[in-house]
């Protein structure tokens, strides 16, 4: 794993043309992660969230049910755990909903969610589904730090609990006020727990957190298999460098 | 000695062999193509891209095809197709991965390949007509990435597509309806997709190998034949009684053998990416094309792929401060005309294109001058075999002047780069004004300063 992660760090290394293309990330700092494909539990338990809260509003059509058998999950378990609507476990987790109607009731289509984790990231998704906040002015009456005015209300509201947004001076380490180049003190945008969930920060984080790692799977779930094979690959190519180099040397050895 | 069986063999062959060349000019063409194409016997790191750009044209071409069975030219199914073949088509991510790596590492084998002919001068007499078809191979490599870009229908693609074929609009007067027909309709739409999937699968392709034919054609001609990193003509000194030049070798087996361990390298390389960040970092697979394409979401930021961001910077940095820069830098051309022509013929006409350009700086507005220099930009390559005054080829036989000027072309080009794919700010434009005008004096200032710099004599024989 750590050789693949290696590798992968000095494949984008080559380009080392600073900051990487921008995703769009309009107002909090993204908290990071990693995503970790080998974990089978965290995949199941994400999938289970994500049948449970998300796969009503959003589809995944470009996904079939029998492809959660990639995480280890029998046919059984899948249709009696995971499937509510869809009939046999070849079929695509669509919804019922309607694009008028979804239009008509949160004012967007709500994005179908195959690859959300490839356009938006882990992180952007990890940090947007922790940063719901109450806020009386939108019509769902919830907001969002990451992603400002969406129309989604905060499906993991009983889970999480209710925040507020507070602004609150900004201190440096040791606890002096910052002040900004107007002379003014800083503020800083923060999620305070108005209500308490049924899961505390820890556990919710925890959910958050393999919710998100199920998203990156389905982006791409033949990842870890490419990797497998890659390394492979590497193995056969390094070997034919060699050879091929020394079959060179042999053909130019009289070339002056 | 052979044992009996292979003897027998080795007959068959040959009678099948024999049976074919009396038919068809196959012994004339695999000796004056590959084991009496004698090549200089000194190429460099940088004499791989040649045939590694050939090796990712095959790759590409086979991989096309197989991604062309599965793939939807249909706007409502052409995402979904996509997906399709990442997820449920037997190693379709694999084949998808490398068409979609090998469009980057395409770019990467050709400007180095180019960059290679800018260090030995390999554009110059007698390899013009190699490079100019060279020139035509890179536009029409540039129109082929275009068009396949449109295809898997995702944000980038589509506001990408929209925003360059917007570009055609800016040219006056025939500009709205040239870009309606190339669209097929007034905006992106799936008659747009259908005939950039024709151009892309069918079309720019055979364009593309006919063009490869005729640039290898034309560098194996008898007077023509392979530059050198010493950018001397080897043929100039040849073998009285075999006529082959004294400094070269034949292709095969000496280059053949050398290409082979350099196209494993390159798989190597290419393998690193494609397996382990074949993303890489969303500068070959940009985020937002995992969007399913909407003509009514405009992106916040739309950037091309990273081969595309320099022209694109040199498109954005064209403001009417450049327009101003343009204009006095052609009043001084003028009147360094006026001064130092003594020729009336050749001095009207050099006065008539300043008057001409300074009328065209009034009359266009700033968006179509850039549309006008990042088409520049790229067109003027084909200049390059008439703008060199250099007495010698190679930069190691070159001065200061034109080791300094590439340096600063190739700095321009990558910053120009990068900022193509940033937002813009204030300072941003204006690191890529100086950069365009760097980039353009690298090519327009060539006649001058590789007129008065001092060279070195290059040697007699390779080094």
């Amino acid at each position: 794993m750590n050789v693949k992660r290696i590798l992968a760090a000095l494949a984008a290394a080559a380009l080392a043309a600073g900051a990487s293309p921008a995703r769009a990330a309009e107002g909090a700092k993204l908290d990071d992660i990693e995503a970790n494909l080998t974990d089978v539990a965290s995949l199941q338990s994400g999938a289970r969230t994500f049948v449970n809260y998300c796969l009503n509003c959003h589809s995944a059509s470009l996904v079939r049910y029998n492809a959660l058998r990639q995480i280890d999950l029998t046919e059984e378990q899948i249709k009696d755990n995971l499937m509510f609507t869809a009939e046999k476990i070849g079929m695509p987790m669509a919804i019922a909903m309607t694009a008028r109607d979804a239009k008509s009731w949160f004012g967007t289509v709500p994005p179908d969610l195959s690859v959300i984790a490839r356009a938006r990231g882990a992180d952007w998704l990890y940090t947007y589904l922790r940063t719901f906040y109450r806020d009386a002015s939108t019509p769902t009456g919830w907001n969002n730090m990451v992603y400002p005015s969406v129309g989604m209300p905060h499906v993991l509201w009983k889970l999480q609990g209710e925040q507020v947004l507070k602004e609150v001076p900004a201190t440096t380490r040791d606890g002096r006020p910052v002040i900004g180049e107007d002379g003014q003190p800083r503020k800083l945008a923060k999620l305070e727990p108005l209500v308490p969930g049924r899961q505390s920060t820890a556990e919710y984080d925890q959910t958050v957190y393999d919710l998100v790692n199920f998203l990156v799977w389905m982006g791409e779930p033949n990842q870890l298999e490419r990797k497998r094979l890659g390394v492979w690959v590497l193995f056969g190519l390094t070997v034919l460098v060699f050879l091929t180099y020394f079959l060179k040397l042999a053909y130019w050895k009289n070339v002056h | 000695m052979a044992n009996a069986t292979t003897t027998t063999r080795s007959n068959w062959a040959r009678e099948l062999f024999e049976w074919v060349d009396a038919r068809f000019p196959l012994s004339v063409l695999w000796k004056e193509h590959l084991s009496e194409y004698y090549a200089p016997k000194n190429f460099n790191f940088w004499y791989y891209f040649g045939s590694l750009s050939l090796l990712v044209l095959v790759l590409q071409i086979i991989t096309g095809i197989f991604l062309t069975m599965n793939y939807k030219p249909d706007a409502t199914l052409a995402f979904a197709s996509v997906e399709y073949i990442m997820r449920e088509v037997p190693w379709g991510w694999l084949i998808r991965y490398l068409h979609s790596t090998g469009a980057s590492a395409f770019f990467i084998c050709i400007y180095l390949h180019m960059f290679r002919a800018l260090l030995y001068g390999s554009y110059r007499k007698p390899r013009e007509l190699v490079w100019l078809v060279g020139v035509l191979i890179f536009l029409s490599l540039m129109a082929e990435t275009f068009f396949g870009y449109l295809l898997p229908w995702g944000q980038m693609s589509y506001w990408g597509a929209q925003v360059i074929v917007n570009l055609f609009g800016a040219i006056p007067f025939v500009g709205e309806d040239l870009a309606i027909w190339i669209r097929g309709d007034y905006v992106i739409s799936d008659a747009t997709l259908n005939r950039f999937f024709a151009l892309h699968v069918a079309a720019l392709p055979l364009v593309l190998l006919g063009l490869v034919a005729v640039h290898i054609l034309a560098l194996h001609d008898e007077h023509v034949g392979s530059n050198n990193p010493d950018g001397i003509e080897i043929k100039q000194n040849k073998d009285p009684v075999t006529g082959i030049p004294r400094d070269a070798i034949p292709f095969h087996p000496y280059y053949t053998v050398k290409d082979i361990f350099g196209a494993m390298v390159f798989l190597l390389v290419f393998s690193v990416i494609m397996f382990f960040a074949p993303e890489m970092g969303g500068y070959f697979l940009e985020h937002n094309n995992f969007i399913p394409a909407d003509p009514l979401k405009t992106p916040p930021h739309i950037a091309p792929v990273w081969y595309f961001t320099p022209y694109y910077s040199v498109l954005r940095a064209t403001t009417d401060e450049l327009k101003w820069v343009i204009g006095i830098a052609v009043l001084i051309f003028m009147l360094w005309a006026l001064v130092r022509h003594s020729r009336n013929t050749a001095r009207m006409m050099l006065l008539g294109v300043g008057v001409v350009v300074l009328a065209l700086l009034v009359v266009l507005e700033a968006k179509v001058w850039g549309v006008l220099l990042m088409g520049a930009s790229v067109v003027i390559f084909a200049f390059l075999p008439w703008l060199d005054r250099s007495p010698v080829k190679s930069i190691r036989y070159k001065g200061w002047m034109y080791k300094l000027a590439l340096t600063v072309f190739v700095i321009a080009f990558i910053v120009l780069g990068y900022l193509g794919m940033q937002v813009p700010t204030p300072t941003a434009t204006r690191i890529a004004q100086v950069s365009t005008i760097a980039y353009f004096a690298f090519f327009l200032l060539m006649p001058w300063y590789t007129a008065i710099d001092r060279t070195k004599p290059p040697p007699e024989r390779l080094t």
